[in-house]
C-alpha cells in the first residue's frame, strides 16, 4: 500500500508543480513506483512541466464521472520504464466539478498499485485545496523565503493541522544565496522559527529550472544542477534516509575557484 | 481658593456633563459643586435632565459616589445617569475573579483564539493570527500577530509576551502599531499596558508597579 503526499503552499508561484514533478521523478529514479496527480483543474500545468502534454487522453474529471477507467487516464512516462505515471487534471472544467470524496476515492484506488502518489495542489484554500488534501496521508508545504509566501504557508499549515494529515513537512524553495547573504530575504532559520514544522528540504534558486520546465524535462534529471541535487535529497528524505541539508554557499565557492583559476585567489 | 474652576458644567445634546477636577482636595471639590449648583440653581430648573459626572483620574469609592449623587440629586430635575472615572476600567471589572484559560499550540495566520477571562498561551502567535480576550493575555512564546486584551473595555488589562514582536496590540479601544509608537527594547519578557490612554511597553519586572499588587514572598 503506497503513501499519498500532497504538495501545497497557499500562495501561487512558489513552485508546487515544479516540486511535484521533480520529487516524483526523483523517487522514480530511486526505483519507486510513482503516480503524480494534478488537481489544478482548469489550470493544469503538471503535464506541461513533465513534457507529457500531447499524450493526455482522459483526465481526473473523466475518471470521477465514470467516462473511463482509472487505468485509461494514467499517462505513462516512457523515460522511466514502468515507474512513473501521471493523472492529468481537466482543462475545460473548474474546481467545483469534482468533490473531495471523489478525489479521495481515486487516490485510494491508486495507492495499492504505487509506492507514492504525489498530489499537486492548486493555489488557494478553497474547493481546489480541499479536493487535493482529501485523499492525502502526508503533506509537503512549499514556501519561498518571502514574507507573503510564509504567511500563506502558515495559513495552510493551520488548515492541514485540523485534518487527519496533521503536521506537514516544510520545503523552502528558490533560495537565492546572494540575497540571503545580504540579509535581503528571510533565512532558513527565520522561516522555520515562525512556521515551527519539520524541514524536509531547501532548494536553491536555479535559472535552469525554468529552462527544463519549458523543455518538459524535470531538472532533477540533470545532475549538474544544484536544484536537482536538492530535490534528490528531499526524495531520499521521503524514503527515510538522513541526508544533511546542502550548503547554500557553493556559488561563492565556484566563483572562488574561477578566481583561483585566473590567479586572483 | 485659587481661581481654577474645580467643577465645569457642560451642556451636551442629551443632558449635562459635570467635569470634576481630579487633582484638588475632595472636600473643596464637593464644596464647589454645592456652590455652583446653588448659584446656578435657577438656570438648572425646568425639565428633567440627564447628568453624567466625570471624575477624571480620581479614584473614589462607592460612598463618595453616593455623596455626589446626593448633592446633585437635591435638584429634583437632575438625574445622575453615571459617574465615570478613568482610573478604573469603565465599567469596573473585577479582574482578579476572571477565569484563566490555558492553551498550548501555535495560533497561525487566519486563526483566532477568543476567550472570556485571562488567556495563558504556551506557544506563538504568528503574523496574521489573533488572540482576543476580556482580561489579560500572557504569552509564553513569541507574539508576532495581533493581541487584543480587555476587549470589552477593560483599560487596565495587559498583554505580556516572552518575545514582543506584534503586528498590532490592542487594549480596550486603544490600537497601537509598532514600531510607530514604540519599539521593543530587548529580547526579555515584556508587557504592554495603557497609561493615560496611550500604549506603553515595559519589562515584565515592572508589572508590579503598574498593578500595585501585594507581593507575598516567604523566606528571608
Amino acid at each position: 500500500m503506497g503513501e499519498a503526499i500532497v504538495v501545497t503552499s497557499g500562495k501561487g508561484g512558489v513552485g508546487k508543480t515544479t516540486t511535484t514533478a521533480n520529487l516524483g521523478t526523483a523517487l522514480a529514479m530511486l526505483g519507486k513506483k510513482v503516480c503524480l496527480v494534478d488537481t489544478d483543474i482548469g489550470l493544469r500545468n503538471l503535464d506541461v512541466v513533465m513534457g507529457l502534454e500531447n499524450r493526455v487522453i482522459y483526465d481526473l474529471i473523466d475518471v470521477a464521472e465514470g467516462r473511463c477507467r482509472l487505468g485509461q487516464a494514467l499517462v505513462k512516462d516512457k523515460r522511466f520504464e514502468d515507474l512513473l505515471y501521471m493523472l492529468p487534471a481537466a482543462q475545460t472544467k473548474d474546481k467545483n466539478d469534482i468533490t473531495p470524496e471523489q478525489v479521495k476515492a481515486i487516490v485510494e484506488e491508486l495507492k495499492p498499485d504505487f509506492d507514492y502518489v504525489i498530489i499537486d495542489c492548486p493555489a488557494g484554500i478553497e474547493q481546489g485545496f480541499r479536493n487535493a488534501v482529501a485523499g492525502a496521508d502526508k503533506a509537503i508545504v512549499v514556501t519561498t523565503p518571502e514574507n507573503a509566501a510564509v504567511r500563506d504557508a502558515d495559513r495552510v499549515i493551520g488548515l492541514l493541522e485540523k485534518t487527519r494529515i496533521g503536521s506537514p513537512k516544510l520545503l523552502i524553495n528558490r533560495i537565492r544565496p546572494s540575497l540571503l547573504k545580504r540579509g535581503e530575504i528571510l533565512d532558513v532559520d527565520e522561516v522555520c522559527q515562525v512556521l515551527a514544522i519539520d524541514l524536509i528540504g531547501i532548494v536553491p534558486d536555479d535559472e535552469t529550472v525554468i529552462k527544463h520546465a519549458n523543455q518538459g524535462e524535470p531538472i532533477v534529471m540533470n545532475p549538474q544542477s544544484r536544484a536537482a541535487i536538492a530535490y534528490r535529497n528531499v526524495a531520499r528524505r521521503i524514503l527515510g534516509e538522513t541526508v544533511p541539508l546542502m550548503p547554500l554557499e557553493e556559488k561563492e565557492g565556484f566563483m572562488r575557484k574561477v578566481r583561483k583559476f585566473f590567479g586572483m585567489g | 481658593m485659587s481661581g481654577k474652576t474645580l467643577v465645569t458644567i457642560k451642556g451636551v445634546r442629551d443632558g449635562l456633563v459635570f467635569v470634576l477636577d481630579d487633582r484638588c482636595e475632595w472636600d473643596s471639590l464637593l464644596k464647589e459643586l454645592e456652590d455652583k449648583l446653588t448659584r446656578h440653581g435657577q438656570q438648572l430648573s425646568g425639565a428633567a435632565m440627564q447628568v453624567r459626572v466625570r471624575l477624571g483620574r480620581r479614584q473614589v469609592n462607592e460612598d463618595a459616589k453616593e455623596k455626589i449623587r446626593d448633592i446633585i440629586g437635591r435638584y429634583g430635575n437632575l438625574l445622575v445617569e453615571s459617574i465615570e472615572s478613568d482610573a478604573e476600567g469603565p465599567p469596573a471589572i473585577p479582574r482578579d475573579n476572571l477565569p484563566l484559560y490555558r492553551m498550548s499550540g501555535i495560533v497561525r495566520s487566519g486563526q483566532a483564539v477568543e476567550h472570556d477571562g485571562h488567556l495563558l498561551l504556551l506557544g506563538d502567535v504568528n503574523p496574521g493570527g489573533t488572540v482576543r480576550c476580556t482580561g489579560d493575555i500572557y504569552i509564553l512564546g513569541a507574539l508576532r500577530g495581533i493581541a487584543h486584551a480587555g476587549c470589552e473595555g477593560d483599560t487596565g488589562a495587559i498583554i505580556a509576551a516572552s518575545l514582543m514582536m506584534p503586528m498590532q496590540l490592542r487594549i480596550a479601544n486603544v490600537i497601537s502599531r509598532p514600531p510607530e509608537e514604540w519599539v521593543s527594547e530587548d529580547s526579555r519578557m515584556e508587557f504592554a499596558y495603557l497609561r493615560g490612554g496611550v500604549m506603553e511597553i515595559d519589562r515584565i519586572t515592572q508589572l508590579h508597579r503598574f498593578r500595585k499588587e501585594a507581593t507575598l514572598s516567604k523566606g528571608v
